[in-house]
C-alpha cells in the first residue's frame, strides 16, 4: 500500500515520495502527543492541576522533537527525494469511496511541523507564567494541546478529508480559547462569531471536498494532482474559488475578517499562538499546498491576489486607528497574512515566499503579541495603548524583544519581514504592477502603524493608570521572547543567504520565476523602505512630537471608519443577520401556522368524527342486539337480491 | 302434508325468538328466546332434508344441538356470575362497556 501512494504521489509532483521508514514513521506520533496532552489534563480532572500544565508543556516539546530529528534527517537526502508518505489504515471505505488516515511529510510540511511545535512550545513556557493565577490553567494547556495536535494533523494530512479533520480542529480550539473566560458574556460571543464565520469559510472547504469527489474520485494530494491537469477549467476554477472561501474564512481575509479582532478577547498566548503564528495562516497553507489546482487557473489565482491586496490595506488602515494594542496587532496580523495570500495567488512565482513570509510573521508576530502580552501582565490587563507610555525603562527586556519584532515587521534590514516582504512585493510588481504598488503602499502603511504602537507603549511621558505599578515579567515568560526576538532578528537573514529557504521549498511549490525589471532590484527594495520611512516618520511627527491624549481624538472620516473595522459588522448584519431573521421568523410563522395547521387540523377532524360516532355505543346489550339483528338481515336480503 | 307448513312454523318460533330476544329484559327469557332461534332453524334443516331427500340438513341440525348445548353451559354460567355479583338478571344494567 505505501509504494502504491508513493507511485500516485509521485507521478503529480517534481519530486518522489518515500515510503516513510525510521523516524518518519512516526508522524503519527507528532499528532497523538499533544492529544494525549489534552486527553489527559481533560479526563483528569482536578487531579493534573498540579502538574498538567507541565505535562502539557512537555508533550508539544516532544513533538519538536521528532519533528527535528525528521528535519535533520531530510536534509541528509537528496532535495528531490525527501517527501515521505505513509498510510495508517483505511478509515473509510464505501464502494469507489475510500478515505485512508494518511500522512505527507515533505519540505512545506517540515516548515509547519517546526513552526508549530517550536512557537507552539515557546508559548505553552510563556503561558505557565501568563496563566499562573488563572484557576483554570489545567483547562487552558488542555485546550492550547488540542489546538497543537489539530493544528499538526492539518499540515501533515495527505488528503483533503484529513485536512478538513485538522481544520475543524484547530476552529474548535480557536472558539474555545477565544471563549476562554466565558464568564465574560462579550467574550463568550466573540468566541461564537469567530466559530460562526469560520463556518462560512468551511463550507467552501466541505463543498471543496465534495467537488473533489465527484470530479477525480479521490481526495488524496497524490490522486487530485494528478489528475488536475484533465479537469475542465470550470471545474477548477471552481475548486479554486470554494478553496479561497475556504482559506478566507479561517484566514480572516475579506469578506470574513471581522471575527478576528472579536477573536482578541481570548488570553494574549492565544492571540500569539492561533491569532498570529499559526491558525489564521493555514488559509495560506491550504491554497499553497493546493498550488497543482491553482496553478491551472488564471481565474482562480486572480481572485486569490486580489483578496490578499484588498485584506492586506484593510487590515493596515485597522491598524493604524486602533488604541487597542492586542486589537492593533489584529489589524496588522489581518494585513501580513494579506501578503502571505497575495504572494499565494501568484502561483508559483510566490509561494515559496508566501511561505517564507508566514514562517517570518509566525516569529515576529508570536514575539509582539507575546511582548504585549507582558506589557498586559505588568500593567493590570489594561489594554488601552493611551494608557501606557514610557514603558521602556521598567520593562527593558520586553522592550528590546518587542522592538527586534517591530524592525522584523516593518521590514527593516537585516531583520526578517524584510527578506520576506520585499520578495513579495517585487514578485506582485513582477506580476501586476497595481498589485505591486499597493502592497508597496501597505508596505508604509504598517511602518506608520507598528510605530505608533511603539510610540504610544514604550516611548513618550507616563499616561499610566493610578494604580498601575510596571513591573518586568518573571523569566519563564522572557525568555520566550529573547529566542523569538532573536528569532525575528536573524532567522530571515539566516534563511535568505544563498536562497536556503526557497531553494528548500523548490521541490513541492516549483521554482519561483526570474523576473527583470526597468530598474535594479536593490532600488525597488530602496522605494519600498523609503515608503516605510514616510509611514515611520509620519507616526513619529503624530505621536512623538506632541503629547498623546488619554482620549482618542475624533480623527479622520478613514479612521473613524478603520476604528469600526470599515463597518464589517453592521454590513454582516444588514446583509445576512436581518434577512437571515426575517427568514427565520416566516419560517417559524409557516411552520406554526400552515404544517402545524394542517396537521392539527387533521388530528381534529377525525378526532370530532369519533366523538360523533362514539354515540353509537349506549351501552345496552339489546340494542347491540338489533344492530347485529339488523345486518344480519341485510345480509341475508343481499344473498336473496344476488341470487334472484 | 307438504313440508312447506313446517318451515312456516320454524319462520314463527324464529320471529317469536327474535323478538324476544330484542324486547325482553330478563337475561333468562332472552336466553331462552335465543334457544327458540335455534331450535327454529333446526327445524328449518331437517325440512329441507326432507325436501332435498338427502341428510345433510340433518347432519348441521346435531352440529347445532351440540353447539347450543356447550352455550348453555357458558351462558348459564356468565348469567350466573352476574347475577351474584350484580344481584340483578336485566340485560341492560351490565353497561359498563358504554364510555
Amino acid at each position: 500500500m505505501l509504494t502504491h501512494i508513493a507511485d500516485e504521489i509521485g507521478t503529480q509532483s517534481l519530486e518522489t515520495v518515500q515510503d516513510a521508514t525510521g523516524v518518519f514513521a512516526l508522524t503519527w506520533l507528532l499528532v497523538v502527543l499533544p492529544l494525549v496532552g489534552a486527553g489527559v489534563l481533560l479526563l483528569g480532572g482536578r487531579r493534573t492541576d498540579r502538574w498538567g500544565a507541565w505535562f502539557a508543556v512537555a508533550m508539544v516539546w516532544c513533538a519538536f522533537a521528532i519533528g527535528a530529528v525528521q528535519f535533520f534527517a531530510m536534509l541528509g537526502r537528496p532535495a528531490e527525494s525527501r517527501a515521505y508518505g505513509q498510510d495508517l489504515y483505511t478509515w473509510a471505505a464505501a464502494g469507489i469511496f475510500d478515505v485512508n488516515v494518511g500522512f505527507l511529510v515533505d519540505q512545506l510540511s517540515m516548515v509547519f511541523i517546526l513552526l508549530i511545535t517550536f512557537v507552539g512550545g515557546l508559548i505553552h513556557i510563556y503561558s505557565l507564567g501568563y496563566m499562573s493565577h488563572d484557576p483554570d490553567r489545567r483547562r487552558f494547556f488542555a485546550y492550547l494541546n488540542l489546538f497543537v495536535a489539530s493544528m499538526l494533523l492539518l499540515v501533515t494530512a495527505s488528503n483533503y478529508v484529513m485536512v478538513y479533520v485538522g481544520w475543524e480542529g484547530v476552529g474548535l480550539a480557536s472558539y474555545l480559547l477565544i471563549g476562554f473566560w466565558n464568564q465574560r458574556a462579550d467574550y463568550a460571543t466573540a468566541g461564537n462569531k469567530a466559530f460562526i464565520m469560520n463556518r462560512v469559510g468551511d463550507l467552501g472547504m466541505s463543498i471543496a471536498i465534495m467537488v473533489l469527489f465527484a470530479t477525480f474520485g479521490t481526495t488524496a494530494f497524490s490522486g487530485v494532482f494528478a489528475a488536475a491537469p484533465d479537469a475542465s477549467s470550470g471545474t477548477l476554477l471552481a475548486l479554486g474559488l470554494l478553496l479561497l472561501l475556504a482559506a478566507v474564512g479561517k484566514s480572516a481575509q475579506v469578506p470574513l475578517q471581522a471575527w478576528l479582532l472579536d477573536a482578541m478577547a481570548g488570553p494574549t498566548p492565544v492571540s500569539a499562538l492561533i491569532h498570529a503564528a499559526t491558525m489564521v495562516t493555514a488559509g495560506v497553507y491550504l491554497i499553497v499546498r493546493s498550488g497543482p489546482i491553482f496553478n491551472l487557473s488564471e481565474g482562480a489565482r486572480l481572485a486569490v491576489a486580489i483578496v490578499g491586496v484588498l485584506t492586506l490595506l484593510l487590515g493596515a488602515f485597522i491598524g493604524t486607528a486602533k488604541d487597542d494594542i492586542k486589537k492593533a496587532l489584529a489589524g496588522s496580523t489581518m494585513s501580513q497574512i494579506g501578503y502571505m495570500v497575495l504572494a499565494a495567488g501568484l502561483g508559483p512565482a510566490g509561494y515559496a515566499f508566501a511561505i517564507f513570509h508566514l514562517l517570518m510573521h509566525g516569529f515576529f508576530k508570536a514575539n509582539l503579541f507575546l511582548g504585549a502580552g507582558s506589557v498586559m501582565h505588568a500593567m493590570d490587563d489594561e489594554l488601552d495603548m493611551r494608557r501606557y507610555g514610557g514603558l521602556r525603562a521598567v520593562m527593558p527586556i520586553t522592550f528590546v524583544t518587542f522592538m527586534a519584532g517591530y524592525l522584523a515587521i516593518i521590514g527593516i534590514p537585516p531583520f526578517d519581514g524584510f527578506f520576506s516582504k520585499d520578495k513579495i512585493i517585487e514578485a506582485a510588481l513582477a506580476d501586476n504592477i497595481w498589485l505591486g504598488l499597493l502592497a508597496a503602499v501597505g508596505a508604509g502603511i504598517t511602518g506608520y502603524y507598528m510605530t505608533r504602537v511603539v510610540l504610544m507603549t514604550w516611548l513618550g511621558e507616563r499616561r499610566w493608570a493610578e494604580s498601575a505599578h510596571p513591573h518586568e515579567s518573571p523569566k519563564v515568560m522572557t525568555i520566550p521572547l529573547i529566542v523569538l526576538g532573536l528569532l525575528s532578528a536573524f532567522a530571515g537573514l539566516f534563511l535568505a543567504i544563498g536562497n536556503r529557504f526557497v531553494d528548500w521549498l523548490a521541490p513541492v511549490v516549483g521554482e519561483p520565476v526570474e523576473h527583470s525589471f526597468a530598474v535594479p532590484t536593490w532600488v525597488i527594495s530602496a522605494g519600498i523602505l523609503a515608503l516605510v520611512g514616510v509611514g515611520v516618520g509620519w507616526a513619529y511627527l503624530q505621536y512623538a512630537t506632541r503629547p498623546v491624549p488619554v482620549t482618542a481624538p475624533v480623527g479622520s472620516p478613514v479612521a473613524v471608519a478603520a476604528r469600526r473595522d470599515f463597518y464589517e459588522d453592521a454590513l454582516n448584519e444588514g446583509l445576512f443577520m436581518r434577512p437571515g431573521r426575517w427568514l427565520t421568523r416566516f419560517l417559524v410563522f409557516f411552520d406554526n401556522k400552515v404544517v402545524d395547521g394542517i396537521v392539527n387540523g387533521l388530528a381534529a377532524t377525525i378526532g370530532g368524527s369519533s366523538g360523533r360516532l362514539r354515540h353509537w355505543q349506549t351501552g345496552f346489550v339489546r340494542s347491540y342486539a338489533a344492530s347485529m339483528f339488523a345486518g344480519a338481515v341485510l345480509v341475508v336480503g343481499a344473498l336473496v337480491l344476488v341470487r334472484l | 302434508m307438504t313440508p312447506t307448513y313446517y318451515l312456516y312454523l320454524a319462520g314463527i318460533i324464529f320471529t317469536i325468538g327474535a323478538s324476544g330476544v330484542l324486547l325482553r329484559r330478563n337475561s333468562i327469557v332472552v336466553f331462552m328466546c335465543v334457544e327458540l332461534m335455534l331450535n327454529a332453524s333446526n327445524l328449518a334443516f331437517v325440512t329441507f332434508a326432507r325436501i332435498n331427500g338427502n341428510l345433510e340438513g340433518q347432519v348441521v341440525a346435531f352440529f347445532v344441538m351440540v353447539v347450543a348445548a356447550a352455550e348453555v353451559v357458558v351462558g348459564l354460567a356468565i348469567i350466573v356470575t352476574i347475577f351474584r355479583s350484580r344481584r340483578s338478571a336485566s340485560v341492560d344494567d351490565p353497561n359498563l362497556l358504554k364510555l
